[in-house]
């Protein structure tokens, strides 16, 4: 593999005292697009959220470009986002703005361009996901689907050298979900970017990622490329690929034994 | 063990207002901070005076309005006892100016644009607007908490003016067209009364401080509002509660200080 571009080392993270991390190692080759999957509340958006600098590991370190990103003061942490993107898991577009000036926004704020030039930048980025003519809408009046593709279309406004997906596919339907699944792979590649997508939408996301990190209880339990995800023998990946019942992933939640607390006894 | 729970429970109570206490005056003093975007792009500000000023006109007009037609009806019924009618315009003018209109206009503003704000910033944080922002290097209290905040200390003063001045023209109506006190006694009565430094002034100093006591409070119970539904709600509520209780106090003190053996 390439230099990597992001490296997760040691990570540890606890809320109060339930840890959400333990002990995590990854990395992120650069022009690659990687998937972190896992169930729900398995840490992975948590982990998202140390690569961004938005929480700190109580132990271990996330290095971003070569920085350490908990080290850095706001200023250096700032200069570090405005070459990333993130795509929230519904979008998170600013409601009181139009999608014109969603997309806009970061080229308003990092630069000093002229706003005939960031018009044309804007309607380029809403043509690469096939939203041009939508930049009059407000984001109420957009599908999930079309508002996931305008927040793709914010997350890229500045070409960031890496994209963070956070749950992309949640809710779409199945021609929405093809659509983002194709534009992250294409925007990938002709950015050059590298990009770390967090799902658990298993069959969407192995067709279009180069490699994978499974996670489960905050842990690494399996990793390889999409090929090796699907043939891994590990009960918990099997499971969790396949779909299956039975499995090392129980349906109930942990709790009292229900025949005892309803007074049956066997 | 019952008497150590309800110790516990008032111990952690204790904690928890300290520490918000804390964190809000840190967060009134990174918004003071962050407040240079408001100023360099100050169409940031005009956009928010738009919402929480201009959108709050027509509650306030219409209060102003009727608060100062009932101060004519009642003053005038009360000064008719001692025959002295004619000072209607002075009654209505420094009841107005200097405690009537900050204060009203205050409350007004509070459940009316402080209630707004708290919800908008409540709402962007439970859609992840907030920390959309954060991650794409804006610094959200600059963006977003301060062009707020000193939109609504500027409207402040402006709104009290406007209900003070709506309020004069209501007893106007009610004291010189409706009931026929002297109009020439009910204006001059009012000039020679009211003082502009020691009314108009004060006045408008309290409605500043009101402004910056309930914009604080929004902003910041919206910017710490659990992202949840309940906690969207539940903020709203305090912002409303909280403002109107600061704001009376405020008006003690402040009157306490300004109006001391008149």
């Amino acid at each position: 593999m390439s230099t990597p571009l992001v490296e997760v080392r040691d990570v540890n993270f606890a809320y109060d005292s339930r840890p959400i991390l333990k002990g995590i190692n990854m990395s992120f080759p650069k022009g690659k697009l990687i998937a972190i999957m896992g169930l729900s509340g398995c840490g992975k958006t948590t982990l998202l959220r140390h690569i961004g600098g938005v929480l700190k590991p109580t132990g271990g370190y996330v290095k971003v470009d070569g920085q350490v990103i908990h080290e850095l003061d706001r200023e250096g942490l700032y200069a570090l986002r405005r070459k990333m993107g993130m795509l929230f898991q519904f979008g998170a577009l600013f409601t009181d703005m139009t999608v014109f000036d969603n997309v806009a926004f970061q080229m308003r704020e990092h630069t000093d361009l002229p706003e005939e030039i960031i018009r044309d930048l804007v309607m380029m980025k809403l043509h690469a996901v096939g939203l041009y003519g939508t930049q009059d809408l407000m984001p109420g009046e957009l599908s999930g689907g079309m508002a996931r593709r305008v927040a793709l279309a914010r997350t890229i406004a500045l070409d960031p050298m890496l994209i963070m997906y956070d749950e992309p596919f949640a809710g779409l339907d199945p021609i929405s979900l093809t659509v983002v699944g194709e534009l992250i792979r294409k925007l990938n590649d002709a950015l050059g970017a590298t990009s770390i997508v967090v799902t658990h939408d298993v069959q969407e996301s192995l067709k279009i990622v180069d490699y994978v990190y499974f996670v489960a209880n905050g842990a690494i339990i399996a990793e390889g490329t999409a090929d090796d995800i699907r043939a891994s023998g590990e009960a918990f990946v099997k499971q969790f690929v396949h779909g299956e019942m039975d499995g090392p992933i129980p349906f109930h939640y942990p709790g009292n034994d229900f025949n005892t607390d309803l007074g049956v006894h066997a | 063990m019952a008497i150590v729970r309800s110790l516990r429970g008032i111990g952690n109570r204790v904690v928890n207002a300290v520490w918000r206490t804390g964190y809000g005056a840190r967060f009134f003093l990174m918004t003071l901070f962050y407040s240079g975007m408001s100023f360099r792009r100050f169409r940031l500000t005009v956009r928010e005076m738009f919402f929480s000023g201009v959108m709050s006109l027509i509650i306030i007009l219409v209060a102003g309005m009727f608060v100062g037609m009932v101060l004519g009806l009642q003053g005038y019924e009360t000064l008719k006892r001692y025959g002295s009618e004619s000072a209607l315009g002075s009654l209505v003018a420094l009841s107005l100016v200097r405690e009537l209109g900050p204060v009203l206009a205050a409350l007004l503003f509070a459940s009316r644009a402080g209630s707004a704000m708290t919800a908008e910033i409540g709402l962007m944080k439970a859609t992840e607007q907030i920390d959309a922002m954060e991650l794409m290097a804006v610094n959200p209290i600059a963006r977003v908490v301060a062009p707020r905040f000193w939109a609504g200390v500027i409207s402040m003063p402006l709104l009290a003016a406007l209900f003070s001045a709506m309020g004069v023209f209501g007893g106007y109506v009610v004291g010189v067209v409706l009931i026929g006190v002297d109009e020439g006694s009910f204006w001059s009565q009012m000039q020679s009364a009211v003082d502009f430094q020691h009314d108009v002034l004060n006045g408008v100093i309290k409605s500043f401080v009101f402004g910056v006591a309930v914009t604080v409070i929004a902003l910041f119970e919206g910017y710490d509002a659990p992202p949840t539904a309940e906690g969207v709600s539940g903020a709203t509520t305090r912002t409303v509660v909280q403002s109107s209780l600061v704001i009376l106090m405020l008006d003690f003190i402040l009157t306490a200080f300004m109006f001391r053996g008149d």
